[in-house]
């Protein structure tokens, strides 16, 4: 754990850069790690993602699977694909102040 | 007479049964426990076919030895859960009341969810996830001369997170032992951003494939496969090419609950993660892998969770709060090959560490570190699980809640 100043903000996150503490996030911290994994501007339909995986982490207490972002948030993975290139979860996650898609090791 | 209601007789809910049996007031309640499998396998056994350290006798037994004289079995495929009406039908229409119902359905792999996998299925791609698969992908090894090999993790959550690395270790050491390692290529194909994902864990274990030889494809969503020309294609647009695909296809929940209108969009059921009360009905519960509660599918988590549930279970009966917690502890081996493993031990909050196991300071176990001792307890423990833990009686030393002490945090 460690401390980072992003967008002006101090916050704890992971040795890779995952807010630790949900409280902590903000829209700017969003822009800005946004911009570190190369997304220039988030859209409305980044924010949209972004929206549907706070909620749903909220409810659940973990992150969706691509599959639960389309059956229930209505996203289509070509979308996500576009939207969030590579690794769309992980970044997603780590653009919304969430947690990074592991497994146990 | 009250009726409670065990769905399943997997690892879970055989120890439900056990457990239950013995705490509950016999005179007051029934037990009855439904499943339409006779034969119980030892799920961790199945790593172990493919490269001939297991046969088919090791890891399976009869069901009904396990439950006591006391507990109905019915073995009978079911139908539909009416959880608005406290009723469990069977396919041969026969209903059940409950006062009380367990969920313990498990989960399986579900390779319909993967396009393409079915045109090369047992004759170039096959899983060891099932009992059949494995023995099938046991005798194509023992006449596949070599080639690339690829293991694929579809997506998560899948039972047992590290039998994926366990497979990659062993097939090493199996085709060294063999002769034939320099004949074969060997890949690990996963959506996630690596082999290890947590830091200390990645720390330790990071460079084993490396030294071991074995590829890595992160960032692998799989969109389908071309069993034609070998290929695995992910969501992106990249290709992977084998000969002989390994996969471990989406895990489901059973259809049981897709059903009954229970389960999410994997048929898992929304359970809480501390009481594993169901989120929808007060007396519906839910364990081990038919769950989606943020832990590992595992044994030893079904384990865990049962002596907590049972505590939950006789709370709500009496009418007082659920007090017990589940805290996500998992303990599990990890064989690396060449007759060693490492072991892990972890729960919702505290990653895998390094440490000793299960005597804080004394072991024998070592965590997070590669032993020949960890690897004879891997071997040992199909015998704890036959002979104790399925019958509930508790492991020495082995609290269901994870141990700090003993571990460097």
């Amino acid at each position: 754990m460690a401390e980072k100043v992003i967008a002006g903000f101090t916050v704890n996150v992971t040795e890779e850069g995952y807010l630790t503490d949900k409280t902590q996030w903000n829209k700017e911290i969003a822009a800005e790690i946004a911009q570190e994994l190369g997304i220039e501007e988030l859209t409305n339909a980044h924010w949209n993602v972004i929206d549907f995986l706070q909620k749903d982490y909220a409810e659940t207490g973990k992150l969706p699977t691509i599959r639960r972002m389309k059956k229930e948030g209505g996203i289509s993975t070509k979308d996500l694909y576009d939207l969030f290139p590579e690794g769309p979860l992980v970044k997603a996650a780590k653009i919304a102040g969430l947690s990074k898609p592991a497994s146990c090791v | 007479m009250k009726k409670l209601l065990i769905l399943g007789a997997g690892t879970a809910g055989t120890m439900m049964a056990n457990h239950l049996n013995k705490k509950l007031d016999l005179k007051e309640w029934s037990i009855t426990i439904v499943d339409q499998e006779p034969q119980h396998y030892y799920q961790p056994g199945f790593l172990f076919i493919p490269f001939e350290i297991y046969s088919e006798r090791d890891v399976v037994k009869e069901k009904k030895q396990f439950f006591p004289k006391s507990v109905e079995y019915i073995q009978a495929p079911i139908k539909l859960i009416e959880a608005e009406q406290n009723l469990v039908i069977l396919q041969d229409n026969t209903r059940i009341n409950y006062d009380l119902l367990i969920i313990a359905t498990g989960c399986k792999i579900a390779p319909d969810e993967i396009d393409g996998l079915e045109d090369g299925w047992r004759k170039n791609i096959f899983d060891f996830y099932t009992f059949d698969g494995s023995v099938a992908l046991r005798n194509k090894l023992r006449e596949w001369e070599g080639g690339k090999m690829v293991l694929h993790l579809a997506e998560m959550p899948i039972k047992c997170p590290v039998a994926p690395l366990e497979f990659l270790f062993l097939a090493d050491w199996f085709f060294n032992v063999k002769g034939i390692r320099k004949n074969v290529e060997i890949t690990y194909v996963t959506p996630l951003s690596g082999a290890f994902t947590k830091p200390r864990a990645s720390a330790v274990l990071g460079n084993l494939f490396e030294t071991k030889n074995i590829n890595i494809v992160p960032n692998f969503n799989v969109s389908h496969v071309e069993a034609e020309d070998n290929k695995l294609i992910s969501l992106d647009g990249k290709e992977v090419e084998y000969d002989l695909l390994v996969t471990i296809p989406t895990n489901m929940g059973d259809q049981l609950i897709e059903r009954s209108g229970l389960g999410d969009e994997l048929n898992f059921v929304p359970t809480d993660k501390h009481t594993l009360q169901s989120k929808a009905y007060e007396n519906i519960f839910v364990i081990g892998d038919a769950t989606d509660i943020p832990a590992s599918k595992a044994g030893s988590v079904a384990h865990f969770e049962a002596e907590i549930l049972t505590e939950n279970i006789l709370s709500y009966i009496h009418g007082k709060p659920l007090e017990a917690h589940f805290d996500g502890h998992a303990n599990c081996y990890i064989e690396s090959g060449y007759n060693k493993a490492f072991l892990i031990d972890f729960n919702y909050d505290v990653e895998p560490v390094e440490g000793t196991f299960p005597l804080p300071g004394v072991g024998p176990f070592s965590l997070l570190k590669e032993t020949t001792i960890n690897h004879w307890g891997k071997m040992a423990f199909r015998h704890i699980y036959w002979y104790m833990l399925l019958k509930g009686i508790p492991i020495p030393t082995v609290p269901p809640h994870m141990k700090t002490s003993g571990k460097k945090l």
